[in-house]
C-alpha cells in the first residue's frame, strides 16, 4: 500500500491530502462568507422590496442605479450619504490618533518595570474592552446627561455644560464662531453656495457634531485597552540589550523612545491603526443605542444608514450599495495607510545593528 | 490504490460540500406565487408591537382565550423592533400570520404586496370609523382592521399651574391664549410647554392651521403651502422666547417623562400618557384638554395601527376570525382598561366614553383628527422633516418646508 506512493511521484498525494484539510474551511468560508457577500451584491443590483428570497424572476435587475443615486442624483438618498460620510469621517479623524496615542501611552506606563502595581493597572486599563458596549454606552447616557456627572462637575467650576445628546452644532463651527470669524447664523455665502456631492462647502466642515464628540470620547476610552495590550506585547518583544546599548549610547529617555522603541514598534502601529481604522468606518452599535442617527443627522454613519435604508425603508438594494461603498472605502484607505507606513527607513535600522554588533 | 481512493473521497466530499450548499439555497429561492390554504386547527403566529408589559399581557390573555374557544392555538411575541423583525421575516418567507402595522408604515407594506386585503371580509367591517378606515386604504381595498387609536390633546399639571397663578380661565383654546398663557408661566420661572421634536407632536399644529404634508388623496405634495409656514413660524416663535422645549432639551425621553417630572406646566401627548402617569408618576395630578385651536379651527393628530395578516399566511381564514375576536367591542374595552387605547368602533365609543369620562377631550379629537401620511417610501423623508423640526428654533421654517417638499413630492412621483 505505503509503497505505491512512491510511484504517484512523491508529492502527488500531499496535494489532495491538502485540499482534503481545507476543504472544511473552504466549505465554510464559502457557504458563510463569500456566498452571503455575493448575494449582497446581487441585491445592491437589484430592486428587491423584501418581500420573499431575491433570487426570484420576478425581481428586478436595475443595474448601478441603487449606486449612482449615492453619487450623482440630487435627492435624499444622496444627502443622508454624504452626511453620513462626512460624519464618519470626522469621528475616523479624531478616533484613530487619539486611541492610538493614548494606547501607546498607557503601554509605555505600564510596561515600566519600576510601576507599583503593574498588573492592577493593566486590568484597569484593559477593563472598558472586555465590558459589553451597549452597558457602556448606557452608562455614558448617563455621564452625559443634561444634569449628568459631567455637567455637574463642569458646573463646580462654573461652566454651563452643553444638553450633549441634543446639541447638534459642530465643532469646527462652534470654535471658528468663538473665534468670531463666521456668524453660524449666517455663514458666509462663499461657503453655503457651494458644495459638493449634495452638501455645501459650510455643511462639510461642520466638524463632528457635540453629540459625536461624546460618542468618540466613548469610543477611544473603550478601545485604547485593547490596542494597549497590542503595543504592550511589542514592547515586551523589545530586546534589553537594544535599550541598554542605547543607554550606554547616552540617548536620553526622549531618545531611546523615538530612534529605539518606536521603529521597533512599527508593524505594531501598522496593525493598531489599520484596525482602528476599519472598526472606526463601522462604527454602528454605539449609535444604535446611544443616538440613532440623531440629533439633526450628526451621528448618522454609513453602516446604521445602511441598515436603515434597508430595514426601515425596505430598500434593501441601496442599503447593501451603501456597504458595498463602505467596503471599498475601507480598502482604499488601508492600502493608502499601507503605502504612507510602508518601510522607507531601512538606512537608520542597518546604521543600529552593526553599531550592537560592534559592542557584544 | 491509496492515492485514489483519496481523491475519490475529496471529490465525494467535495460535491456533497456542494450539494449542501446548492441545496440551503435552493429553499430560498423558490417563489410563493399563491401559498396553500390550511383548513381546521391553525397554529398562529402573532407578532405584535407591544407598548409595554400591560399590553404584551392583555393580548397574550385574549389569544389564549381566542384559542381554547376555537380549538386553535396562537403564540403571541412581543417585537423588539416591529420593523426589523418583519422585514427580516418578510425577506425570509416566514411571516407570521397576523401582526401589528403601523399606519404610518402601512402603505409599504401594501405596496409591496405584504398584506392580506382582507377588510372586507370582516364581519364587523361596517363598524369602524370610517376616518381609521380610510388609513388602511391602499389602492380602493381595505386591508386591515384598525386595532384601536389614539389622539394628541395638551396636559396640564394642576399643582404647577396653580403654583403659576393660574385658574381654569387660562387654559388656552387658542394659539393666541397659548401664547399669552405660556408667557404667564415663563414670567413664573417655569417652563411652560414640552413638546415632542417630531411631525408626530408638531405635526398637530400643521392641521391646526389648515395645511398638511400631503393633499388629502395622498397624490400631491403641499409641504410649502402659507398653512404650513404660518405654523411652523408659529411653533418656531413659541421655541425662541423659551416657551415651548424639546423634551432632550430638559433631559427627557419624551413629552410624558418631563411632564410627569416637573419639568414643564404642559405637555401635547396622547392617550397612552395615562398609563406612563399612573405608573411612573402616581403622585402627579394633571387635566387633559383639547388641544388650542389655529386659525383654521381645532385640529389634532390620530395614531392607529392595524391588525395585519400576511398574504403568505397558510391559515388567512382562520386569522381572518382572530381579528374579528381581537377588534370585538367587549375585547376592545378590555385593552382600553388594560393599556389606555381608544377602541375603533363606534359602537364600543358610549361603553368607552361611560368608562373612562376623563377622556372626553381624546374621543372628541376623533372628530377633527388627521392620519399619518399615508403614501409608500415616506419614512426616509418624514424622519428628514423630522431632522429639519429638531433644528428649528435656529432654522428658517420656509427653508425647511421647501425642502419636505422636494422631498415628498421626489418620493411620490417615483
Amino acid at each position: 500500500m505505503f509503497g505505491s506512493r512512491r510511484r504517484g511521484g512523491i508529492r502527488g498525494n500531499e496535494a489532495v491530502a491538502g485540499w482534503l484539510f481545507v476543504a472544511p474551511v473552504v466549505v465554510i468560508l464559502g457557504l458563510f462568507l463569500l456566498l452571503p457577500i455575493l448575494m449582497a451584491l446581487w441585491v445592491s443590483l437589484s430592486g428587491w422590496n423584501g418581500q420573499g428570497s431575491p433570487f426570484r424572476d420576478d425581481v428586478p435587475f436595475v443595474g448601478a442605479d441603487n449606486y449612482t443615486r449615492l453619487f450623482t442624483q440630487d435627492g435624499l438618498a444622496r444627502e443622508n450619504f454624504m452626511t453620513s460620510i462626512r460624519n464618519n469621517a470626522y469621528y475616523v479623524l479624531l478616533v484613530v490618533p487619539a486611541q492610538t496615542v493614548l494606547a501607546l501611552g498607557l503601554a509605555l506606563v505600564v510596561n515600566r518595570r519600576v510601576l507599583r502595581g503593574r498588573s492592577f493597572f493593566r486590568t484597569a486599563f484593559y477593563f472598558p474592552s472586555v465590558t459589553s458596549s451597549v452597558a457602556i454606552s448606557v452608562m455614558f447616557l448617563f455621564l452625559f446627561a443634561n444634569t449628568g456627572a459631567v455637567n455637574s462637575l463642569l458646573s463646580v467650576f462654573g461652566l454651563d455644560g452643553p444638553q450633549w445628546f441634543a446639541d447638534p452644532r459642530g465643532l469646527l463651527h462652534l470654535t471658528l464662531s468663538g473665534l468670531g470669524l463666521v456668524d453660524p447664523a449666517h455663514p458666509p455665502a462663499a461657503l453655503t453656495d457651494s458644495g459638493l456631492l449634495g452638501l455645501s462647502w459650510w455643511e462639510w466642515l461642520s466638524g463632528p457634531s457635540v453629540a459625536m464628540s461624546t460618542i468618540i470620547i466613548l469610543v477611544v476610552w473603550t478601545t485604547s485597552g485593547t490596542f494597549m495590550l497590542m503595543f504592550l506585547a511589542a514592547l515586551q518583544d523589545v530586546p534589553v540589550q537594544l535599550e541598554e546599548a542605547s543607554l550606554i549610547d547616552g540617548a536620553g529617555p526622549w531618545q531611546r523612545l523615538r530612534y529605539v522603541t518606536l521603529p521597533l514598534l512599527k508593524p505594531t502601529m501598522f496593525l493598531v491603526i489599520t484596525l482602528g481604522l476599519i472598526s472606526t468606518w463601522q462604527v454602528f452599535d454605539q449609535i444604535y443605542v446611544m443616538s440613532q442617527g440623531n440629533p439633526a443627522k450628526t451621528t448618522l454613519t454609513p453602516a446604521y444608514l445602511s441598515y436603515r435604508t434597508a430595514f426601515k425603508d425596505f430598500e434593501y438594494g441601496s442599503g447593501a450599495a451603501i456597504s458595498f461603498v463602505l467596503f471599498l472605502l475601507i480598502v482604499v484607505l488601508t492600502l493608502g495607510q499601507r503605502w504612507v507606513m510602508r518601510d522607507r527607513d531601512r538606512v537608520p535600522r542597518t546604521r543600529l545593528l552593526p553599531t550592537r554588533t560592534r559592542r557584544s | 490504490m491509496f492515492h485514489s481512493r483519496l481523491r475519490r473521497t475529496a471529490i465525494a466530499v467535495a460535491a456533497a460540500g456542494a450539494l449542501a450548499v446548492t441545496s440551503a439555497c435552493g429553499s430560498g429561492f423558490d417563489d410563493g406565487a399563491t401559498t396553500e390554504q390550511s383548513s381546521g386547527p391553525a397554529a398562529l403566529q402573532v407578532l405584535i408591537g407591544s407598548s409595554g408589559e400591560a399590553e404584551t399581557k392583555a393580548v397574550n390573555d385574549a389569544a389564549a382565550k381566542w384559542a381554547t374557544a376555537t380549538g386553535n392555538t396562537a403564540t403571541v411575541t412581543p417585537a423588539q423592533d416591529l420593523s426589523q423583525q418583519l422585514g427580516q421575516a418578510f425577506a425570509g418567507d416566514s411571516p407570521p400570520d397576523v401582526f401589528y402595522v403601523d399606519a404610518s408604515r402601512f402603505a409599504d407594506y401594501a405596496s409591496v404586496g405584504a398584506l392580506e386585503p382582507y377588510g372586507d371580509k370582516l364581519a364587523n367591517k361596517g363598524d369602524f370609523y370610517d376616518s381609521l378606515k380610510q388609513t388602511f386604504t391602499y389602492d380602493g381595498k381595505f386591508y386591515c382592521a384598525p386595532k384601536d387609536f389614539s389622539t394628541l390633546a395638551l396636559q396640564v399639571n394642576t399643582d404647577l399651574w396653580t403654583k403659576a397663578g393660574l385658574t381654569d380661565a387660562d387654559l388656552p383654546t387658542t394659539w393666541e391664549q397659548l401664547q399669552a398663557t405660556a408667557e404667564k408661566i415663563k414670567a413664573k420661572g417655569l417652563t411652560p410647554l414640552v413638546v415632542g421634536d417630531t411631525r408626530d407632536r408638531i405635526g398637530a399644529f400643521l392641521v391646526q392651521a389648515g395645511g398638511w404634508l400631503v393633499s388629502t388623496d395622498g397624490k400631491q405634495a403641499t409641504a410649502d403651502s402659507p398653512e404650513n409656514l404660518q405654523a411652523l413660524t408659529y411653533f418656531q416663535g413659541l421655541q425662541k422666547k423659551g416657551l415651548a422645549v424639546f423634551p432632550k432639551q430638559v433631559d427627557a425621553g419624551w413629552g410624558g417623562e418631563a411632564f410627569g417630572k416637573g419639568k414643564a406646566v404642559m405637555t401635547i401627548e396622547g392617550n397612552w400618557i395615562k398609563g406612563a402617569m399612573a405608573n411612573d408618576f402616581p403622585n402627579v395630578k394633571y387635566t387633559v384638554h383639547e388641544l388650542p385651536a389655529g386659525p383654521k379651527g381645532k385640529g389634532t393628530l390620530s395614531f392607529t395601527n392595524c391588525w395585519g395578516i400576511s398574504a403568505k399566511s397558510k391559515f388567512k381564514d382562520q386569522a381572518i376570525k382572530f381579528v374579528e375576536a381581537m377588534t370585538s367591542v367587549d375585547q376592545q374595552l378590555a385593552y382600553a382598561k388594560a393599556f389606555g387605547v381608544m377602541p375603533s368602533l363606534k359602537t364600543a365609543k358610549d361603553g368607552y366614553s361611560q368608562q373612562f369620562p376623563a377622556d372626553g377631550p381624546f374621543v372628541t379629537g376623533a372628530d377633527y383628527a388627521h392620519g399619518p401620511v399615508n403614501a409608500p417610501k415616506m419614512d426616509s423623508v418624514l424622519s428628514d422633516f423630522d431632522t429639519q423640526l429638531q433644528k428649528l428654533a435656529t432654522g428658517d421654517p420656509k427653508a425647511v418646508l421647501e425642502r419636505v417638499q422636494k422631498n415628498v413630492a421626489a418620493a411620490l412621483g417615483s
